[in-house]
């Protein structure tokens, strides 16, 4: 931890305890009087809700574990069993598949605030790559887990996605073989999907600890993105003060989320869905989740197999990064004119590449010239744009741009005194 | 190598490097068994051929079987579909293969070009493409939209590779064993 302990033990058991295993003073100096910064606003308040979320998601997981059978034979009944019979199966299972949508929404803004206030630069570049592997690992839960309804969405989802690994030259056949267990997607891949789905939670909850932990080693960024000077004038102690902000904070995003599971419980699936597997006959327009879209709109822009898939790993491997491309040693957007306008522009662009991953390629959005310009001249140009962003955008930024000058303190800049003149 | 290690490596230096890497051996070994069982098991393996009756599928119509768990389309062409297959220019196509290269020999041992046997399932991303519907009247995939023609071959569209053909035999003039 990057202050000194200021745990003291009250009574004779804790001080017993403490010298023992001291749990009261790990908890006490990360979540009581651990020092955040006094100018945290609701963008911080994510962390907070994304560790609710990944909660919420294991535990009505384990508990849908108990009625669900993973085999093609049973799977959707299994499903249509909770929702119909089991007690508040329905609730469960809603709050479950509506959870993943609400995770992927809460880590989208958290990552977009880690980008617009510069949360991974210096010294914060290994919290930020464990951000990303939880974001990686998040999208791989995600998917095994909407396998297992075992609907027309769910067997075709599986097929595309796990054909992309056949796109790898040399290796890439027996690889998906190897994935499948079988000739094609089918029993043995259900029953191993689902035991990946029970696991990769767990390794979430891992690096989310790695996660926190490097987090309070570094201490929090801020919305100035200026370093703590004077942990007494520039911080508070987390408890009360972060934890009943995020507890509101908390309050209002669940307020979007019961919207979802009791008013909209499959606004943001696909009917498609609630058609059982069939392995003979492809569903005219498959699409993933919402919160894959634009990944997939990237995989489409490329008019050749491999290429597809390279660059849609290589659109969240350039995350990884991220921290070496950018130049620019002000963090917060708030201070860097061109960055902030660019920001927005990157923010629009994901939003289309999503727009774009939901369409059929072929849809005629202007139609001019011979064809028209169809979905897929879209996606390839804001996949451009994607990369270009990270590539181009980054570097150069940093080396044009001419920031306005940064506040004193975190103190001045929450105080509201004039920002030192440089 | 630079003159870095002042003493001789002893014979305790030895058995520590053969010790350890005998351990990692092992170790790989070890990890090898639980990296095989997600290979297709016994089970899968021994289902991995069928035998279908295809006397009942009329000229100008198509069956499809299931063989692995992927469709397997056997189409009795008509000879327009024949002759569109044959009539392209081979080196023209995207992944050139001649129409017959694709057919199997009959139980006389001469290739019969009304029947094509494909695996139905489009090479870019594993869709199940339709049938009769596309530019070529062959396959049409409505994943991506790759094109195929009255031979399986692609022609437009993002599949990299023609439609696989399985292996097959034919066992009499109505019966195919596929796989």
């Amino acid at each position: 931890m990057s202050h000194q302990s200021t745990y003291t033990p009250g009574n004779g058991f804790s001080r017993w305890m403490d010298e023992r295993l001291p749990v009261m003073r790990l908890v006490n100096d990360s979540f009581v009087d651990y020092p955040v910064p006094k100018n945290l606003n609701y963008w911080w308040t994510f962390g907070a809700v994304l560790s609710f979320c990944l909660a919420v998601q294991i535990v009505t997981g384990i508990v849908l574990a108990m009625h669900y059978i993973p085999t093609t034979e049973l799977a959707f009944a299994s499903v249509e069993h909770i929702m119909r019979d089991v007690n508040y199966g329905w609730l469960i299972r809603y709050v479950h598949s509506n959870g993943a949508s609400m995770f992927f929404i809460a880590v989208y803004i958290h990552m977009f605030r880690g980008l617009y206030y510069g949360s991974y630069k210096a010294p914060r570049e290994v919290l930020w790559i464990l951000g990303v592997l939880i974001y990686l690992l998040m999208m791989a839960t995600a998917f095994f887990g909407y396998v297992l309804p075992w609907g027309q969405m769910s067997f075709w989802g599986a097929t595309v996605i796990t054909n992309l690994f056949g796109a790898i030259p040399l290796v890439g056949e027996a690889l998906r073989t190897w994935l499948w267990g079988d000739f094609a997607v089918g029993d043995p891949t259900l029953n191993r999907f689902f035991s990946l789905h029970y696991l990769f939670p767990f390794l979430i909850a891992g690096v989310v600890i790695l996660h926190v932990w490097a987090l309070h080693v570094t201490g929090q960024n801020n919305p100035a993105g200026i370093e703590v000077k004077d942990p007494k004038k520039d911080t508070v102690a987390f408890t009360p003060y972060a934890t009943m902000k995020d507890a509101f904070g908390l309050s209002i995003f669940m307020i979007l989320f019961a919207y979802f599971v009791f008013f909209n419980p499959n606004g943001l699936g696909e009917p498609d869905n609630y058609i059982i597997a069939d392995p003979m006959k492809t569903p005219a327009h498959i699409v993933p989740e919402w919160y894959l879209l634009p990944f997939y709109a990237i995989l489409r822009a490329v008019p050749d197999k491999l290429g597809g898939v390279v660059l849609m790993f290589g659109a969240i491997a350039i995350l990884f990064v991220l921290p070496w491309l950018d130049t620019s040693k002000v963090r917060s957007a708030r201070f860097r004119p061109l960055y902030k306008q660019f920001f927005w522009i990157f923010v629009v662009v994901c939003i289309g590449l999503g727009y774009c991953g939901g369409q059929s390629p072929d849809k005629i959005l202007i139609p001019v010239g011979e064809g028209g310009f169809d979905v897929t001249d879209l996606s390839r140009i804001l996949t451009t744009y994607y990369f270009l962003h990270f590539l181009v955008l980054f570097p150069v930024l940093g080396l044009i741009e001419k920031p306005k000058p940064l506040p004193e303190s975190i103190a001045a800049s929450v105080l509201g005194s004039e920002p030192a003149k440089s | 190598m630079a003159q870095t290690h002042a003493v001789e490596p002893t014979r305790r230096d030895f058995l520590y490097v053969a010790t350890g890497s005998f351990a990692a051996v092992g170790a790989a070994y070890a990890i090898w068994p639980l990296i095989d069982q997600m290979n297709p098991d016994a089970s899968v393996l021994a289902l991995a051929s069928i035998e279908v009756d295809i006397s009942n599928i009329p000229v100008g119509q198509e069956s499809t079987f299931k063989w692995r768990g992927k469709p397997v389309f056997i189409r009795h062409r008509t000879d327009a579909e024949i002759a569109a297959a044959e009539s392209v220019d081979v080196a023209t196509l995207p992944d050139p293969e001649s129409d017959v290269a694709r057919l199997r020999p009959g139980p006389s041992g001469e290739i019969d070009k009304k029947w094509l046997v494909v695996i139905g399932v489009c090479t870019h991303l594993g869709c199940v493409p339709l049938s009769y519907r596309g530019e070529f009247d062959g396959y049409f995939c409505p994943c991506h939209g790759s094109v195929y023609d009255t031979s399986g071959r692609i022609r437009k569209g993002p599949a990299p590779t023609n439609l696989e053909v399985p292996p097959y035999a034919f066992l009499s003039d109505s019966r195919i064993m596929i796989g």
